[in-house]
């Protein structure tokens, strides 16, 4: 079967591209990104600030046992409803440089549609490191690494 | 040495990438490997050192010759990292896949 989420990481370009396809109507592929609840529900993180416009910003917070694990954040620079989110991305207490994200939606279909996440790294080897350490992008992954940690210790 | 790095740095330089897809087929000496290349007989011996040092070549004598393979296992890593962060998105995007079915547009 053909995965449906597929990413592409060529060894000279500092980008990655993120291509997946839903079963979803375009609005409601949208919408997913537009509502900070949607986005609370399927990133599994509290949206604690989201402001969907021209040099708007965004501030993503996860907590795992009410401690906060994760802060990510962010400026938007284009927002055109059903078609491109234009932002910057940052992992707060990191050593990641900020990325630079190209968020295309398209629609296949009345109910398919298409998602191209086109990410643009400071430099080839900022991108390396990060696919090296998926979990520090994921962040339900970085519970799972500091209780594997964890359990190591003992 | 961090090897990791280096296995990066090996598969970013063209010469090297095509040395590796030249001994997909079979193994090859070194001097049939350069015969492939407009460089120098050197400038190759480097890159077999460099894609030996992060083995991603196996050297093997055979008689008076030395013989490169590949090392399958070390290429597989590489093609491997993308593996789970490409799961991490596609978890994520299989959430939010369901989460917008349930969902009734205003």
């Amino acid at each position: 079967m053909e995965q449906k989420t597929k990413v592409n990481a060529q060894d000279d370009k500092q980008e990655i591209i993120i291509t997946r396809l839903f079963d979803l109507p375009l609005e409601h592929l949208f919408k997913a990104y537009e509502e900070p609840e949607l986005i609370e529900q399927w990133m599994e993180t509290k949206v604690v600030k989201l402001e969907n416009k021209k040099h708007g910003s965004y501030a993503f917070e996860t907590s795992h046992n009410g401690q906060v694990v994760f802060r990510s954040n962010g400026t938007i620079h284009e927002f055109i409803p059903n078609v491109r989110i234009t932002r910057t991305f940052e992992m707060e207490d990191t050593s990641f440089p900020v990325q630079l994200e190209y968020l295309e939606f398209e629609k296949i279909a009345n109910s398919k549609s298409k998602l191209t996440m086109h990410i643009i790294f400071k430099s080839i080897s900022d991108r390396n490191q990060l696919l090296q350490m998926p979990f520090a992008y994921g962040i339900n992954q970085a519970h799972n690494r500091i209780q594997h940690l964890g359990t190591q210790l003992k | 040495m961090n090897l990791r790095r280096d296995v990066f740095q090996a598969i970013a330089d063209p010469t090297r990438r095509s040395i590796l897809l030249l001994l997909t087929t079979q193994a090859m000496s070194a001097g049939a490997i350069a015969v492939n290349f407009n460089t120098a007989r050197p400038t190759v011996s480097k890159h077999l050192q460099i894609l030996t040092a992060c083995e991603l070549l196996k050297p093997e004598q055979n008689g008076r010759e030395i013989y490169y393979y590949l090392n399958l296992e070390k290429m597989k890593e590489v093609a491997d990292f993308i593996e789970p962060f490409r799961k991490i998105w596609e978890k994520r995007f299989d959430k939010l896949e369901s989460v917008m079915k349930n969902y009734k547009m205003k």
